[in-house]
């Protein structure tokens, strides 16, 4: 068997066991929240009998291990369980299942964060590389500057600027990204267009400037310097034999602006009112529903997981000493 | 062959004229190459020698067009071929070097791309500029591998860089040179980080292929014997002026400078060996592994004693470093004991106690990185003291002259730091260092290999001088035979992990030998020009 495989098995393995971890952490922090759901659905007067059956109804009189290992064979057979909200206090009941509040925000979620990353990444990479190949110049500092003022300014700062000249002076695009599951593709791109636009201006200076580094790294090393007595271009030297050796720094950022897309936009979905999963995490929490919290950072902690898998898997395969052992 | 018109034999190829070089260091610019001039004829070869800091480096640069960044050709004319390197534009020169002035450098392992396959760096220029197509390139190099006599030479370009032997990388980078079959080749150094038994095979490939093929080089060295049997005609530096340029034979029979002269210092000292019954050091049936992984010592015993130099012998991965950290404990052997005044030591670092610490001291081959660049010299010396002898206040200042004198070092010493000493000096700070603890044995790592010819000379007689005064033993670790025969008592020749032979170096460095250190003697380049011939000749006949 090939030892990369091996390798990445061995990750695999961990990310498992990873996941187990924050599962568990996820959860007992989720129980150590001030306030109680049954106090707060019932109010300040609830008796202390009312209060005591509701909270057996929803299981939570249960010890922690119990729930915890209930809660987590749900969670392998794909049952996140039933939020909590929505229960009334006269038996009726519109609760919903977890799983079907998280998936169409997740989708959403996942759209913006694509579309984002497919302007973004490759944005930051071709400026990253020019950047590397013209360092020093006017054109090198220009983008620097750019870059790092934009990264410099909080999100909503930047959203509100984009609104103000793509919503308002020139309506290009509309302010409001109010997105839902059956709109046409051209309709989605149309109004995510400045949320995307908001991420991008945040993410790229960041994987912009570690490609920079990454290769200029690089250029110190002999076989660079070979490269040159060789006659070759800098064009060439530059994506040819810099940036092959370039990738696992490079990749690892990428990975983390990804996972940042996915977890860390709330405050880009407030500002555009974009139905993402950030706001359905924060609304749950505001309500104290377990479920759903717990629910949205087993999510997280899984993109996180499997970005940095996916990073690691990459730095391995571009690195020959590993790829093509002795 | 390329039949090109302009190429008649024996036409002047290059020619430098009065070549001054700047480079910018501590704030300032420096003149590092001074009025030197170069003519290189076609199909000659060119021996250029020198210390560290002679300049030699920065003319082969520039014999290509280049400066390092830093450096500025301040003045100077560069004619390759009746072009003008000076004021072609940046693309002309791209076309020129690489196709027709290549270059050969001295680290391969770090010279190559890591990321592909030796046969794509080998024809890269030569594809990339259009001179062959990329299958009759392929066909080129396979030939080129063969007559640099590479093993495996259909399968090996097909390897990545890290997946190669030293001496092998060597010999692929020179066939890179070759592949677009260039007019001038320029090797910097390319033997100095092989070992001798290797450095034969690769000089022996080099000469033949630069003979085939006509082409002429510029060799660059500091090691005389090397260019001896490499150059028609010599040319030694010094801080960037030329010394003395001869025809080679000349050169090596009737050198006229002093200088010249000087740079086979170390052969010239020869220390009449001692014998002694008292045994200081003895390790005995020693197995030792790094991480359970294959064994690097096998059954090793050595005995050291009191009072002289026993030096190991053997090339890189032979296991002369892994005894060393066997006996300073740094690594558990798997068998065998470490006697030391005749009693036992405990076999791993943690077990001993600072007495028995105090008496084995250790000196290693880069004095830079066996220092703190952030301490002072009286730190470096002041700890071992403050340490091993509890010395403090007066009582260790005093202690700290006395060493600085021994080491033949003045008191502005005291206050330096690494990065203001020479690369003598450090080595010298070092061994103060290690003679601060008062120790009986200190093993010397390749102290000298890091320096050059004439400093190396001052340090070995530094401590012959510091034997003869303490009595101190010294296990000495080296691949050097002039080495050995300047400083050695007795000898211990090792290989693949085994001791092959130990006795005394009028034994050990006198036939009879047993074959493979008959090899590793052979192996050292001598000052005659016919030596590698001659050797090649004996070999082959054998």
């Amino acid at each position: 068997m090939h030892p990369i495989f091996l390798t990445i098995m061995k990750r695999l393995g961990l990310s498992v066991l990873t996941l187990f971890i924050v599962s568990v952490i996820i959860f007992s922090t989720v129980e150590f929240l001030p306030g109680d759901f049954g106090q707060a659905i019932l109010g300040q007067a609830a008796l202390p009998d009312t209060v005591a059956a509701f909270r057996r109804e929803l299981g939570l009189d249960l010890p922690l291990h119990v729930r915890y290992f209930d809660w987590m064979g749900g969670v392998l057979t794909g049952d996140l369980g039933t939020s909590f909200s929505g229960r009334g206090t006269q038996g009726l009941d519109n609760s919903r299942p977890v799983i079907d509040l998280i998936a169409p925000r997740l989708s959403n979620t996942l759209f913006l964060a694509s579309f984002t990353a497919l302007i973004a990444i490759p944005l930051s990479l071709f400026l990253g590389i020019t950047t590397a190949l013209y360092r020093n110049s006017i054109y090198d500092r220009t983008v620097n500057t750019i870059t790092l003022t934009t990264i410099s300014f909080p999100e909503f700062f930047v959203a509100y600027l984009l609104v103000l000249i793509f919503a308002s002076f020139y309506k290009v695009f509309p302010s409001l990204a109010n997105i839902s599951p059956d709109m046409p593709l051209g309709e989605l791109i149309y109004r995510s267009a400045l949320p995307a636009l908001t991420l991008t201006l945040v993410i790229v200076a960041h994987m912009m400037r570690m490609t920079r580094a990454a290769i200029i790294n690089l250029l110190a090393n002999p076989y660079i310097e070979m490269a040159e007595f060789k006659g070759l271009s800098r064009v060439r030297i530059i994506l040819h034999h810099a940036l092959p050796n370039a990738w696992a720094p490079i990749v690892n950022v990428i990975a983390m602006n990804l996972a940042y897309l996915v977890v860390g936009v709330v405050i880009v979905e407030v500002v555009f009112v974009y139905p993402g999963i950030g706001q359905l995490m924060i609304d749950a929490v505001t309500a104290r529903d377990i479920p759903v919290i717990q629910g949205c950072v087993m999510f997280f902690a899984v993109t996180y997981i499997l970005l940095n898998l996916f990073a690691d898997i990459i730095s391995i395969i571009t690195n020959p000493r590993l790829l093509h052992p002795r | 062959m390329n039949n090109n018109s302009t190429k008649q034999k024996n036409g002047i190829l290059l020619e430098m004229q009065n070549i001054h070089i700047d480079g910018y260091s501590d704030d300032q610019w420096h003149r590092i190459v001074k009025g030197v001039d170069i003519t290189l004829r076609r199909g000659e070869v060119l021996g250029l020698i020198g210390e560290s800091g002679a300049g030699k480096s920065t003319l082969g640069l520039a014999a290509m067009g280049f400066v390092r960044a830093g450096c500025k050709l301040v003045k100077g004319s560069i004619r390759f071929d009746g072009t003008d390197l000076n004021t072609i534009s940046e693309r002309e020169k791209r076309a020129l070097c690489g196709s027709r002035i290549t270059y050969v450098a001295q680290s391969a392992a770090a010279s190559f791309n890591p990321s592909h396959r030796l046969i794509e760096q080998t024809v890269e220029t030569t594809v990339r500029q259009g001179l062959r197509s990329e299958n009759v390139a392929k066909t080129d190099a396979l030939r080129l591998f063969q007559d640099l006599q590479l093993p495996e030479p259909g399968i090996i370009g097909q390897r990545y860089p890290h997946q190669v032997s030293g001496g092998q990388l060597q010999r692929v980078m020179t066939a890179m040179a070759m592949s677009p079959k260039p007019d001038l080749i320029i090797f910097d150094e390319p033997t100095t980080a092989l070992d001798v038994t290797t450095q034969v095979d690769v000089l022996a490939s080099i000469r033949q292929i630069v003979d085939q093929y006509h082409t002429a080089a510029i060799y660059i060295t500091h090691d005389l014997a090397v260019v001896a049997q490499m150059a028609d005609f010599i040319k030694v530096l010094r801080y960037g002026e030329t010394v003395e340029d001869a025809e080679t034979r000349k050169m090596l029979k009737t050198p006229e400078k002093d200088y010249t002269k000087s740079l086979w210092a170390v052969r010239s000292i020869e220390k009449e060996e001692k014998q002694s019954d008292d045994i200081i050091l003895k390790i005995d049936g020693v197995d030792a592994a790094y991480k359970g992984k294959t064994k690097v010592l096998k059954n090793v015993s050595i005995v050291v004693p009191r009072g002289c130099t026993v030096a190991i012998v053997g090339e890189s991965g032979s296991g002369k470093s892994t005894a060393a950290r066997v006996i300073t404990g740094l690594l558990e052997p798997m068998k065998g004991q470490v006697l030391f005044n005749g009693e036992p030591l405990p076999l791993i670092l943690k077990g001993r106690s600072k007495e028995q610490l105090r008496r084995i001291q250790m000196i290693y081959q880069s004095a830079d990185t066996a220092m703190n660049p952030r301490h002072p010299v009286r730190d470096i010396l002041g700890r071992p003291l403050e340490f091993y002898l509890g010395l403090s206040g007066a009582k260790r200042d005093r202690r700290l002259l006395e060493l600085l004198e021994l080491i033949e070092l003045d008191e502005s010493f005291v206050d330096r730091l690494p990065s203001e000493l020479s690369g003598g000096q450090k080595q010298r700070i070092c061994i103060a260092r290690a003679l601060a603890a008062n120790p009986e044995l200190i093993i010397c790592d390749e102290v000298t290999s890091a320096l050059d010819q004439i400093v190396q000379k001052g340090i070995l007689q530094l401590l012959l001088r510091l034997q003869a005064d303490l009595g101190i033993s010294y296990l000495f670790i080296t691949h050097d035979i002039a080495t050995v025969r300047a400083i050695a008592d007795q000898v211990v020749v090792m290989f693949q992990g085994c001791v092959v032979e130990q006795g005394m170096k009028s034994e050990i460095l006198n036939p009879p030998y047993p074959s493979y250190t008959q090899l590793l003697l052979s192996s050292v380049p001598e000052m005659d020009p016919d030596w590698l011939s001659d050797l090649l000749e004996e070999r082959s006949a054998l």
